[in-house]
């Protein structure tokens, strides 16, 4: 009987969470998943719960992976879950994307930049075919050829091609600015600083935001963005300890970042400038991070002097929607038991129904009544 | 069946603990105490706090949980209830978290309870001088529904600008004949802030008015706290000629033949075979103990909620 089924008591879960585990495992002829396995062959995957679960910890998020049996969203929630309950000594200082060891840089403003346009590990261009001698053998594949030139220890930003004639925004690097804003320690604001809106943005769900970049290049918002500058390696954070009073590096993280060229304004009485979004996202990923920019820029509407007229132009509409755990867990809870607002909800709608069709038989009566006098 | 207050097996020893007592670390039940006494000194405002997450996901009762976690000790006795029930899934399993993470005595006896956690039910036992209920809340604004944007309800909220609400219980009347709303019906808190009482029947919401209790309120995934001090007036809103009115059902409950409970239809064959059965689990095991017997007691139902406790 279906009551019995909501009636679960502690049993119901434990025998529930056993088949779970069972289930995760699958056949077990077929050898296990090691954590060093995800963690290397499905980078791509670790990468963005990394992202979205705003801890860089491969280890874990392969972990995550395993355990939420591949679904990413919910092995974001199990890295979020986990960071929450990590002690904070502090923050580092902010990373140099200029100084990446790049292993990816291409620019589509033109046709070639200072330091040159590096292809990387890129899906681009391949030809989406599957690959059936993957399934079949497997191995290693043969090294992929090396350069005979070293690239250049700090490739040049976009940023820096335009430096001279002060055709790009530049945004002020204050000194004694502020703390940013924490999301993950207070609750959203209005009206919501740059600061609070990248990192909404940056824990932000891939495909949430790739679907408000495309609406607003398909013109609900429009940015006409061009994408000015993508770049994806390794930057080292640095941190400075109390106790030391000078920096030291902590970690060497993969990153990808992406400048979107957008629109020209003339910024504080300043001549025309290039306006620009911006995105930045822990590991390889460069369809989030060119979303992130995208919408980043759409946000900035309001400051811009453009009506806000389309959903990604909308900071509460972006941001109070943009959380894959927030999402994900607030349409499943209406898995939960909900039969006592149901009831509620059909004492209503019968007693409605029941009056209505008092009215109608009624109202027939009287019809009935008055052709029968004619 | 009136349970006596069970203690859940305690780790050997404290050190084999991975997380803080109660889960929370003190700085985050701290900030919590805080947004609590805020909410206490300004009933029916909506304090915003920095939600953590929790280990049950957003919508589960992760505001509840916060809440409960900031305010539990040891001495504590814990009841946690879904639909009224004791022993519907989730009130299992956020009862059994703090059974662990808590070591603290659980209950099903609502009048052995000194907090008591809640989703979409008060229950039915009135609650008393010294008792903490602490609800679960999906939404906290009520004004959401009328008003998508926080930043417009906050300002209405700061103004005590609540036409739209009495527009919206008004287009009801207009377009049903009486106030639509079963469940999450509008209050106003000391005839000042309009609160939602999280989807509770309206059946509930006489039960707030100058109730002994501390009534905490907790939306994890929009941050927010909210309370009802002890003794507050609540009204719910209404209309002089089409006053407030509560759910009645024309039927006793089948098993303890309650007649002044919130009753949940519960569904028998394909025919159109019905029962009602008392949605305050507790409440109704209480009354069969006490030798009352409904027109089919002795259905297999009544003996569902036996199944021994954790």
């Amino acid at each position: 009987m279906a009551y019995v089924a909501v009636k679960g008591g502690e049993r119901a879960i434990t025998n529930a969470h056993a088949w779970l585990a069972e289930t995760r495992r699958g056949n077990p002829a077929v050898p296990e998943l090691s954590v060093a396995q995800i963690r290397e062959q499905m980078q791509l995957a670790v990468d963005r719960v990394m992202a979205e679960g705003s801890c860089h910890d491969p280890e874990l998020a392969a972990l995550a992976i395993k355990q939420a049996r591949g679904d990413l969203p919910e092995a974001i929630f199990l890295l979020r879950a986990y960071r929450t309950t990590l002690p904070r000594f502090g923050a580092s200082v902010p990373v140099e994307t200029e100084h990446m060891a790049v292993q990816r840089r291409v620019s589509a403003a033109f046709k070639d930049i200072p330091g040159g346009q590096v292809l990387g590990p890129t899906f681009d261009y391949t030809h989406r075919l599957l690959d059936f001698k993957l399934a079949a053998e497997g191995g290693v594949p043969a090294a992929a050829p090396v350069a005979d030139e070293t690239m250049p220890a700090a490739m040049p930003t976009i940023a820096s091609v335009f430096a001279q004639e002060g055709l790009l925004e530049t945004p002020a690097v204050a000194e004694d600015a502020p703390e940013p804003f924490d999301l993950t320690r207070e609750p959203m604001a209005f009206p919501a600083a740059r600061d609070q809106r990248l990192q909404a943005l940056a824990r932000g769900d891939e495909g949430f935001l790739l679907s408000l970049a495309y609406s607003s290049q398909r013109g609900w918002g429009s940015t006409h963005p061009l994408c000015g500058e993508i770049r994806m390696g390794n930057v080292s954070v640095g941190f400075v300890p109390e106790e030391l009073g000078f920096e030291i590096e902590i970690a060497d993280v993969t990153m990808t970042e992406c400048l979107m060229l957008s629109g020209f304004a003339s910024l504080d009485g300043e001549l025309p400038q290039y306006t620009t979004g911006y995105g930045l996202t822990f590991g390889h990923n460069e369809r989030k991070a060119m979303s992130m920019a995208i919408v980043d820029r759409a946000l900035r509407a309001a400051e811009l002097g453009e009506e806000v007229v389309a959903p990604c132009q909308d900071s509460e509409f972006v941001l109070y929607h943009s959380d894959t755990v927030e999402a994900s867990g607030f349409v499943q809870h209406l898995k939960l038991p909900h039969y006592v607002d149901f009831q509620a909800d059909l004492l209503f709608l019968r007693r409605l129904r029941k009056e209505q069709a008092a009215a109608r038989a009624a109202a027939a009566t009287t019809d009935a009544m008055k052709e029968a006098a004619e | 069946m009136t349970a006596p207050p069970t203690t859940p097996n305690a780790p050997a020893n404290s050190e084999e603990r991975y997380y803080n007592y109660a889960y929370l670390d003190e700085q985050t039940k701290r900030m919590i105490r805080r947004a609590i006494l805020k909410a206490l000194a300004v009933p029916g405002y909506q304090v915003p706090f920095g939600s953590r997450e929790m280990p049950v996901p957003y919508g589960w009762g992760t505001g509840g949980i916060q809440l409960t976690a900031a305010i539990i000790g040891p001495d504590d006795v814990y009841k946690c209830i879904d639909q009224g029930a004791d022993d519907t899934t989730n009130a299992v399993s956020i009862r059994r978290f703090f059974a662990t993470v808590a070591d603290v005595a659980t209950t099903e006896d609502t009048g052995a309870a000194t907090i008591i956690q809640s989703r979409h039910r008060i229950p039915e036992r009135p609650l008393e001088d010294g008792q903490v209920m602490v609800f679960q809340v999906p939404q906290p604004e009520p004004l959401r529904g009328l008003e998508p944007r926080e930043t417009e309800t906050r300002a209405m909220h700061a103004y005590a600008e609540y036409g739209l609400q009495y527009v919206s219980l008004y287009e009801n009347i207009s377009a049903f004949g009486r106030i639509a709303g079963g469940a999450g019906y509008p209050v106003l808190i000391d005839e000042r802030y309009l609160m939602s009482p999280s989807p509770i029947p309206k059946f509930d919401n006489p039960k707030m008015d100058m109730c002994p209790a501390i009534l905490l309120f907790g939306a994890g995934r929009e941050k927010r706290i909210y309370a009802v001090p002890p003794y507050t007036r609540v009204r719910s809103l209404d209309f002089e000629d089409y006053p407030f009115e509560v759910q009645s059902w024309e039927q006793c409950c089948a098993l303890c033949a309650a007649t002044d409970s919130y009753l949940d239809e519960v569904v028998l064959d394909d025919q159109n075979n019905r029962m009602f059965v008392c949605s305050d689990s507790n409440h109704c095991a209480t009354r069969r103990a006490q030798g009352h017997a409904g027109p089919m007691a002795g259905h297999s139902l009544a003996h569902l909620d036996e199944e021994p406790a954790q």
